[in-house]
């Protein structure tokens, strides 16, 4: 039975530390006259079992404050509508913002929906994003683009500057719905970008139309009533793909087609909140975190050591493995590691440490009385459970309001104060396992006379 | 077995001047307040030149960007103002291209100034339902409400105490309100009552085997656990220094607040909250 446990904890112990290796570490050192030179990785699952495919990459999720990019937060105009109509509208702009974001390339990009009193809020993370401005522009568009004929009005002096302005129907049968999609290609003759559409099957009927009975005249291409473009048609298109041509550049065609692909948002939008980290300031903060967070560890550990020597050492395993399980857990559900979730983390070491200092100390005063090591050990668990129990409760129970999981919104909704929540409830949950349950299993093995 | 309720006028005074000194200073100074409560638009930078700021927010002054503080740090200029969009943030990087050098952005936070004000409402509202549930759980758990009561007593003291020192470290150290501080004194809400509950448990224990006097249970509960509780608050203390000292600059003051909380957290066990239960076990048998 002993030998199983050994042989259990030597098995966690590696599973631990294989999933806990950094990312892409090159391991360079001579050992025994033997030159190692390989690159780290830790452990990636990706197999097939009986059918089920089960893909898992270990690796640390960093937030925006430690990675870098654009925290955005748009507030809704939603007083035009019925308050029936309103979740709708809400889904439904960040189906449109998420679809723009995709043209970003932006990896990983977070849209969510917050409701906060009679306020309707879309919060956008943007990790990695260097041109936020862009971005916001673009995201922020209530774009309603269509596609005009030109209005033929009498003009009373040739001649004159009104008279070589051309005038577009206000109306228009062609909208922005009925492009399927637009994309920036390159003008094979002259190498220059341009805007390809291909139109819908009812655009792509309404186009031939358009164009068969436009030729030779320009067509206008509308944003929100600003006029983007007025390509003359130089054909009739009847297979439905066309292509804008212009003086543009390519960011200046690659914007083009984002907007008129991202189509229009049902509510005008405002940005009321814009947090930009630069990747520079982030990296620096996980270095600095890092090393304190060793700092503070080797103290702790000198500290238990020489206030409870051999029971300190066993504390002091008990807490790397600790350490190794919480991370583990961060990448096993992909919990995403900000700054503050970095300091609830460090906070919970310390909540660690304590359930092994209330059990030796009851352990110690169970030896005061007299009695043999292996009871005061049993004793000492037992009567320290009470205390460890009440206590860690009240401090998940803060977690619990702070993550505030089901997004009440009279309780407060921040990415910053959810990472530091969830890391520390974590941080609990696990300490209450090895505090407990690891350390007992260590005491028994290497604690005797 | 060292008798800790004889000097309880002294923890009272104690008490009485940490958070008088701090009341003192929210009425007087108040906070540096963030952009997080305020509104406004900070803009950090990373420079590769000595900078004239001054000359720089004169430069801004006369274009209508008001820079209300500035800050070097080495080669780290912070500027904050009121809010700004992007097309006024862009002027700045080019004034400070002037005559800053390798320009870097480090960081640019602009916020409305409704979602502070927001966010000050939830945060109290998550704080009073945390100390009512804590109150139910004890009362339930101790089958008592006098232990319950103390230990909140005991919590209150330290959200002022909290809430006091760290508008003296505002005003010596320009720390900010901030959301971050917000979060600091949730935690330290748990920390408290966690301390609190071990030296409870033990009274609890001590009354329930022995059914003596609540003065020497209390005695001996806070001579049994007061090691426990410095050591362990040593643990967190350490953590906490450590990362104050070799840290990141963006939680700095995030963790600053931490540690005025695991002090007083661990003050206010023994010597706020057993005085204050034994005071209400006592009056309780008198009637």
């Amino acid at each position: 039975m002993k030998y199983l446990w050994y042989i259990a904890l030597t098995c966690l112990f590696i599973l631990l530390v294989w999933i806990d290796l950094p990312e892409n570490y090159r391991l360079k050192m001579t050992l025994g006259g033997r030159t190692v030179d390989t690159v780290l990785n830790p452990l990636s699952i990706d197999t097939n079992i009986y059918g089920w495919r089960l893909k898992k990459e270990f690796v640390t999720k960093y937030g925006l404050d430690l990675k870098g990019g654009s925290h955005l937060v748009f507030e809704t105009d939603m007083s035009k509508l019925l308050s029936s109509d309103i979740p709708d509208a809400l889904n439904s702009s960040k189906d449109i913002i998420e679809r723009r974001i995709n043209f970003f390339g932006v990896s990983e990009p977070l849209v969510q929906t917050i409701k906060a009193g009679d306020k309707y809020r879309i919060i956008v993370e943007l990790p990695g994003v260097k041109d936020t401005d862009r971005a916001i522009s673009l995201l922020g568009q209530t774009a309603n683009l269509n596609f005009r004929e030109q209005l033929v009005l009498n003009v009373p002096d040739a001649g004159t500057a009104a008279a070589n302005r051309i005038y577009f129907s206000p109306d228009s049968k062609l909208k922005g719905a009925d492009v399927k999609k637009a994309t920036v290609t390159f003008d094979p003759n002259t190498g220059k970008p341009q805007v390809a559409l291909s139109f819908s099957k009812k655009g792509t009927k309404i186009f031939a139309d358009l164009t068969t009975k436009n030729l030779n005249k320009p067509i206008g291409i509308f944003l929100d009533n600003d006029i983007l473009t007025a390509p003359t048609v130089q054909q009739s298109i009847l297979d439905g793909n066309a292509v804008i041509t212009g003086q543009y550049t390519t960011d200046e065609a690659r914007q083009l087609a984002v907007a008129i692909n991202s189509g229009a948002l049902p509510v005008p939008i405002k940005l009321i909140e814009q947090r930009t980290i630069g990747p520079t300031l982030g990296a620096a903060e996980i270095q600095k975190s890092i090393y304190a967070g060793v700092i503070g560890l080797v103290a702790v550990a000198l500290f238990m050591i020489v206030n409870y020597g051999r029971l300190g050492l066993i504390a002091c395993a008990g807490l790397i493995i600790y350490g190794l399980l919480s991370l583990a857990l961060f990448r096993l559900f992909s919990i995403t590691l900000t700054l503050s979730g970095v300091a609830g983390f460090i906070l919970s070491i310390g909540m660690a440490v304590d359930s092994n200092i209330l059990i030796f100390e009851r352990i110690k005063e169970e030896r005061r009385k007299g009695r043999n090591l292996e009871t005061a050990v049993r004793l000492g668990f037992g009567r320290a459970i009470d205390a460890i129990k009440d206590a860690n409760f009240t401090t998940l129970l803060v977690a619990f309001i702070l993550f505030n999981p089901l997004n009440w919104e009279f309780f407060p909704q921040l990415g910053l104060i959810k990472g530091f929540a969830l890391t520390l409830a974590v941080g609990v949950l696990v300490s209450l396992f090895t505090g407990v349950v690891i350390t007992k299993k260590l005491l028994q093995i290497f604690y005797k006379k | 077995m060292i008798n800790f309720l004889k000097y309880q006028r002294l923890y009272f005074i104690i008490s009485l001047a940490m958070i008088s000194a701090g009341l003192f200073s929210i009425f007087t100074h108040g906070y540096k307040n963030s952009i997080d409560f305020t509104g406004g638009t900070i803009l950090e930078y990373q420079i590769s030149n000595q900078l004239d700021v001054r000359g720089l927010s004169e430069r801004l002054g006369a274009k209508n960007l008001n820079v209300i503080e500035e800050e070097v740090v080495g080669k780290k200029l912070t500027l904050k103002f009121e809010t700004l969009n992007s097309q006024q943030e862009k002027v700045v990087l080019g004034e400070l291209k002037k005559d800053a050098g390798d320009v870097t952005i480090l960081r640019a936070e602009t916020v409305g100034a409704t979602l502070g004000k927001e966010t000050i409402v939830k945060t109290f509202t998550a704080a009073i339902v945390a100390i009512l549930v804590i109150l139910i759980y004890l009362t339930v758990s101790f089958k008592s409400v006098n232990f319950a009561a103390a230990a909140i007593v005991a919590l209150v003291h330290d959200l002022l105490v909290m809430v006091g020192g760290y508008s003296i470290v505002s005003y010596f150290f320009g720390a900010e309100l901030n959301t971050l501080f917000v979060t600091a004194i949730l935690t330290t809400m748990s920390f408290s009552v966690h301390d609190t509950i071990v030296i409870f448990d033990k009274i609890r224990e001590y009354r329930r085997s022995k059914s003596e006097d609540v003065v020497l249970s209390a005695n001996r509960a806070v001579t049994e656990t007061i090691i426990r509780s410095v050591n362990n608050s040593m643990t967190i203390v350490f953590m906490l220094l450590a990362l104050i000292l070799f840290g990141g600059s963006t939680i700095r003051f995030f963790i600053v607040a931490l540690l005025i909380g695991t002090l007083t957290g661990t003050y206010s066990s023994p010597f706020v909250a057993t005085p204050f239960l034994v005071w209400l076990e006592n009056r309780k048998k008198n009637k």
